[in-house]
């Protein structure tokens, strides 16, 4: 922007930009919290309860199972998050999740050496199915909850026309590593399942994205207000575009945890959509665009987990999950209108 | 358009206008002095912002008061809350002697209070009759009487000579939108209460649909209804109104008898000083440039036809004409938000194409739009998050840039008090607003900018900001045109006005035209009052 | 149609006017083009694959499919024309079942408590959905999402098999048929006319229109906005209770799957799209739904009779239901213009 002229002259051009946005990221991070605090607060509990009922659970392997349990959902979470950011909903995981399981399993048929490149193809699916929700969303002008259902359809009737109404194939062991695999030798901990690097490697990237990239902060305007956005020159197709194949891959990759940690089914990625949903509703976000965060949103897959837990724990029976995560849904949806309205 | 101040018109003119319109009717119906109507301390807030304090008004039957007051001063909540479409937070409402609250803008319907509001409020889906009617549908029983709904839209778009043109059962969208005020129109006066309130209902009407409507509004005041009528134009007040009450800032500042009072002393009451608002000095000859932007034969279809206009570097180019003339498309289709499907943009010069908003934000093109917060910010992001927006959009995707220039640094130019950077821009005042959505542009070093409606809703004080900071930007070497229905605004900002009429441009005026002369253009009519 | 034109010069001219705009408001013309088209190409298809198609045991197997489907959708399309939506139905669905024949037991006498109790239920839990969308303001879809899966987490941690017994007089709704029309046809076309008067000639039908068309422009007017939106929800959830007791009469015993496995949910929302009412609301009307109806199950008679696997309806469903709404976004689109 050499050639031009700025139109009001400010004073020479001060390298003091890292001053101001540090300050910010300090109040940032006071906000953050203060703003934050009950999902935290709520998975605290949760998890001390756990403990009382099942003192096991203090000890670090069984904890740690816990979050190994808990990553393929933080994970769709996250990536849930940023079509919520924007405004829109992705349906089309959970279904997503089984034909990536599936389909590896068709694929790999139990060969090792298959198991990257088929990684690789899955990626590639994952952002395809991404693309397309994007581009039926934003320039077919389809609501993104129909685009995503026809989505879902799609993918669930696809999957098991090829593979013929039951998963076929198996998928092989160096594929089924990062789901239920562990880094063995930690200290403290001794073993590190390997899922909980890749929650954590995720996390942050999401991180990064959404809250410190030009990118997360067009998809956080274009869900508050996208006419707004794109009056100030965002593409906020694009934008909402690459929201979708953000949600995709963290399909996939939610898709080859849980394949690796509960094996080849039909059913195994029933319901994932809901509960990416749940866990970013109960982290903060706001349906409808424009608010939320990669950290509470994963607190708020793990609190749903949590939840799971302590219902087993208690002997309710698994389809109470169902009328709790009902009731959950509602809940902190409610909650999160009333508090932007009611409160100044 | 409000009467007034600036320039040669100041002169108290009560005469002409109050005389023809109000003498012979008012002395006839002398309103009784019991008012039908009392608003007693009306307090508001909204996001604990107060939008009005301890608010009074009352009113008589068979009178029109007029409420008058500044963009902002309070006057749509005020009549929102006797519309029971808010509720007070303290004060009460007396009708007929009797205390009421109106939870739900039924409960007023039913009470005998109704309200024309300023947007239109019309479904485009349905049809003339069942808009008119909406929510007070002919009925027998749970059976709406369509007949009998048909029969009295008929009579009403009889009596408004339009029953050729307009049918009780098209579809509102099928109407043109001159057909579609008339059919607003119509609806207000379907009503049979005992209070109408009419929130500014001439914004968008040239002198003979006015005048037609006049006539209406005497006939329902002859009939004992009484009218609160809502306006900042000072004329029509002199002619339709017996008392005008003034607010300012959420504050009731007086209330006069109309016959009793003068343009000067309302304009004073409004504005809170004696002469309205100083302009910051014109471009000089000199400081008028090459021209940057220019439109030669720009068309949109069925909206803009055969524009050519062409902004210049240092210059503050008005646009005026009436609401739906073609102001905001205008800009528009400058701005690539819905682009010119004929003739030609030239950049510096050289013929360019702008399809898209992007694309002018590429250009360093900059648009203050009508509306703030549908359209300028992202109310639930904060100060800084705002100014950075269009500067973002131009940066990478995965790069979180600054600039050269601080947002900080450019704030504090634009002297954005008050206001801390991580603020929410949804809690800053109007003027607040306005000047997170210019650092967002001025972040991005944009050198031709677009200000439609450019100090709407913002108070009195912050207006001279703005403008202000208008005329600065031009000095530096910025183009800019400005769009206003505030003739004031126009006349004392603008260095050329360009007039719209119907999508076309009417004319072009000199520096400090008249507001005669922008009125004739804009409506193709000799003005009644300031011929006479 | 309306008489109002008769009062005003012009007669016939106004009439055919007239006419017109309210055909094109409900948009009901071109889907029935389409249904046609659809028909006709099923029967070609069908017929040279040496399937029957146009008997009339085949069309009334399709007419009996269509029933569970469309009085659901019926009452799909007025919670859509308010501006809301339903996805809680299809659990609603299987409660109405279970609990009218546990109820029943095979008890003629207990037929009308059965009726009345689980019309009770629909009344709650349409009231639930209204009151969390309007009151709490909760997105209609997480709202009545949120009811769905309650509504299933209750049904199958209770039952996870047939449960009851219908009283066999009850059969007659499912099987019954009053000279060479079958019952059911009558009680689907008996929804659809009452809902089409509603939505035509009531005060309550007008103000679903406004409210759907702009909540806001509507409550100014006066419009009790929320209680128009709640009582489109109850009016929903009563025909999902309605498509429940026919399905038991048809299976003879409730079970927790007979709603979830039909789809009813999304495929309600399907039809009412599919027919041309605006997922937003305000535009739109039950004749287009109906439409809808008849060309999903249409599609879902073809692929049987042409023995396609069951997935590639579900595909075919996916892409139907993207392109109806695609297609109706693109004119509007460019309506709009």
């Amino acid at each position: 922007m050499t050639e031009s002229t700025a139109a009001v002259a400010p004073s020479a051009p001060t390298p003091a930009t890292s001053e101001v946005v540090e300050a910010s990221l300090l109040s940032r991070i006071v906000r953050g919290v203060r703003e934050a605090g009950p999902i935290f607060f709520i998975l605290v509990v949760l998890l001390v309860l756990i403990v009382m009922k099942n003192p096991n659970f203090a000890k670090p392997s069984v904890f740690l199972a816990f979050f190994k349990a808990a990553a393929p959902l933080a994970i769709l979470a996250a990536g849930q998050l940023f079509v919520i950011v924007a405004g829109e909903i992705d349906l089309s995981v959970g279904s997503l999740i089984t034909v990536v399981v599936t389909s590896a399993a068709l694929m790999i048929a139990g060969n090792p050496a298959l198991a990257l490149p088929v990684i690789g193809v899955l990626f590639l699916l994952g952002a395809l199915v991404g693309l397309i929700n994007g581009l039926v969303t934003t320039r077919l002008g389809v609501p993104s909850f129909i685009a995503t259902l026809g989505m879902l359809l799609v993918l669930s009737g696809g999957i098991f026309l090829l593979t013929g109404g039951a998963p076929r194939g198996s998928l092989s062991e160096n594929f089924r590593v990062f789901g239920r695999g562990n880094i063995d030798g930690v200290p403290v901990i001794d073993q590190l399942p390997i899922s909980v690097v890749i929650l954590l490697v995720v996390a942050i990237v999401a991180w990064w994205l959404l809250h410190r990239t030009n990118f997360g902060q067009e998809l956080v305007a274009t869900g508050g207000n996208a006419r707004a956005a794109q009056l100030a020159g965002i593409d906020v197709k694009a934008v909402r575009t690459v929201a979708f194949i953000l949600s995709g891959i963290s399909g996939v990759i939610g898709g080859i945890l849980l394949g690796g940690f509960a094996g080849v089914s039909a059913q195994v990625g029933q319901g994932f959509e809901f509960q990416a949903i749940s866990a970013s509703v109960l982290g903060g976000a706001v349906l409808g665009g424009g608010r939320g965060s990669v950290p509470t949103t994963i607190a708020g897959a793990l609190t749903l987990q949590a939840l799971f837990t302590l219902l087993n724990l208690y002997g309710f029976p698994t389809p109470i999950r169902d009328a709790v995560q009902g009731m959950i849904i509602i809940a902190a949806v409610g909650y999160a209108s009333y508090r932007l309205r009611g409160v100044r | 358009m409000p009467d007034e101040p600036a320039g040669s018109e100041t002169a108290p003119m009560p005469g002409p206008a109050a005389a023809t319109a109000a003498a012979p009717s008012a002395a006839a119906t002398a309103p009784a002095l019991t008012p039908i109507l009392e608003m007693r301390g009306i307090t508001k807030s909204f996001f604990g912002v107060p939008v009005l304090r301890d608010v009074d008004l009352d009113v008589r039957a068979g009178e029109v008061h007029a409420v008058l007051g500044e963009n902002g001063a309070g006057k749509s909540t005020l009549m929102k809350i006797l519309a029971g479409a808010h509720q007070p937070d303290g004060g009460t409402i007396v009708l007929d002697g009797q205390e009421v609250k109106f939870g739900h803008p039924s409960e007023a319907q039913n009470a005998g209070v109704s309200i024309i509001y300023q947007e239109f409020t019309l479904l485009p889906e349905r049809t003339v009759a069942q808009n008119i009617y909406l929510g007070r549908e002919p009925h027998r029983g749970p059976f709406v009487d369509t007949r009998a709904m048909g029969k009295a839209t008929a009579e009403l778009l009889r009596s408004l000579n339009v029953e050729a043109a307009i049918r009780p059962n098209k579809v509102v969208r099928s109407l043109s939108i001159a057909q579609q005020q008339t059919v607003e129109i119509a609806k207000a006066l379907s009503f049979h209460s005992k209070v109408l309130v009419m929130d500014e209902p001439t914004a968008a009407l040239s002198p003979h649909e006015v005048a037609a409507l006049f006539e209406r509004v005497r006939l329902l005041r002859e009939r004992g209804v009484a009218i609160v009528y809502i306006s900042h134009r000072l004329r029509e007040i002199f002619e339709i109104a017996q008392r005008v009450t003034v607010l300012k800032d959420g504050r009731k500042v007086g209330t006069s008898e109309v016959a009793a009072t003068s343009t000067r002393e309302l304009v004073k009451q409004m504005v809170g000083r004696d002469l309205a608002h100083y302009f910051p000095p014109r471009a000089t000859p000199g400081e008028v440039a090459e021209p940057r932007l220019a439109v030669r034969g720009g068309g949109v279809t069925g909206l803009l036809h055969d524009i050519n206009i062409e902004v210049k570097r240092g210059e503050i180019l008005g646009i005026g004409g009436l609401a739906g003339s073609g102001r905001t498309e205008l800009a528009q289709a400058l701005f690539g938000v819905r682009p010119f499907d004929t003739g030609e943009v030239q950049l510096d010069g050289k013929a360019i194409r702008i399809r898209s908003a992007r694309q002018a934000v590429r250009r360093h093109m900059g648009f203050v739009t009508e509306d703030r917060k549908i359209e300028g910010l992202v109310l639930p992001l904060s100060v800084r998050d705002n100014s950075l927006l269009a500067l973002r959009s131009l940066g990478s995707f995965f790069r979180r840039g600054t600039g050269a220039l601080t947002i900080a640094e450019l704030l504090r130019t634009l002297e954005l008090r008050g206001a801390g950077l991580e603020r929410e821009v949804r809690f800053l005042s109007g003027g607040n607003q306005q000047k997170v959505v210019l650092a967002k542009w001025l972040a991005c070093e944009a050198q031709i900018l677009i200000f439609d409606e450019p100090t709407r809703g913002i108070d009195v004080g912050a207006k001279a900001g703005i403008h202000d900071l208008m005329r600065q930007l031009a000095r530096n070497g910025a183009a800019i045109l400005m769009i206003s229905s505030e003739l004031p605004e126009l006349i004392g900002m603008s260095d050329r006005v360009v007039v719209l009429r119907n999508g076309k441009i009417a004319g072009e005026l000199p520096p400090g035209p008249t507001e005669s002369a922008i009125m004739f253009l804009a409506t193709g009519e000799q003005d009644v009052a300031s011929a006479a | 149609m309306t008489t109002p034109q008769a009062t005003m010069p012009g007669g016939p001219g106004t009439r055919i006017q007239g006419f017109r705009s309210s055909v094109a408001s409900t948009n009901a013309a071109p889907i029935y083009l389409v249904l046609l088209a659809i028909f006709l190409a099923a029967w070609v298809i069908v017929s040279l694959a040496g399937r029957p198609f146009l008997t009339i045991d085949n069309l009334t197997s399709m007419l009996v499919r269509s029933v569970a489907l469309g009085i659901v959708a019926a009452g799909q399309t007025v919670v859509i024309l308010a501006g809301s939506l339903d996805l809680s139905v299809a659990y609603l669905i299987s409660v109405a079942a279970l609990v009218s024949s546990l109820i029943m037991s095979g008890d003629p006498s207990k037929i009308g408590i059965a009726i009345a109790a689980v019309l009770g239920i629909g009344v709650v839990v349409g009231l639930t959905n209204g009151l969390l969308v309007t009151k709490l303001r909760i997105n209609a879809f997480i709202a009545t999402l949120g009811v769905g899966l309650i509504l299933r987490g209750l049904l199958n941690a209770a039952f996870d098999n047939f449960a009851g017994k219908v009283a066999p007089e009850f059969e007659v709704l499912g099987y019954g048929s009053i000279g060479p029309i079958p019952l059911s046809v009558l009680l689907l076309s008996a929804t659809v006319l009452g809902v089409w008067f509603l939505l035509r000639s009531t005060r309550f039908g007008h103000h679903v229109y406004a409210v759907g068309g702009s909540e806001e422009t509507a409550r100014l007017s006066g419009v009790r906005s929320h209680r128009i939106i709640i009582g489109a929800h109850i009016l929903c959830c009563l025909t999902a209770v309605l498509t429940g007791l026919f399905l038991v009469a048809r299976i003879r015993a409730g079970a927790p799957w007979i709603g979830p496995d039909g789809g009813y949910d999304l495929e309600s929302i399907a039809a009412v799209v599919v027919g041309g009412t605006a997922l937003a609301g305000g535009r739109g009307g039950v004749w287009g739904t109906l439409a809808g109806v008849f060309i999903l199950a249409i599609i879902d008679n073809a692929f049987n009779a042409l023995q396609f696997n069951s997935f590639v309806k579900d595909v075919v469903r996916g892409v139907i239901i993207i392109a109806a709404v695609a297609i109706y976004a693109q004119r509007e689109r460019r309506a709009g213009r």
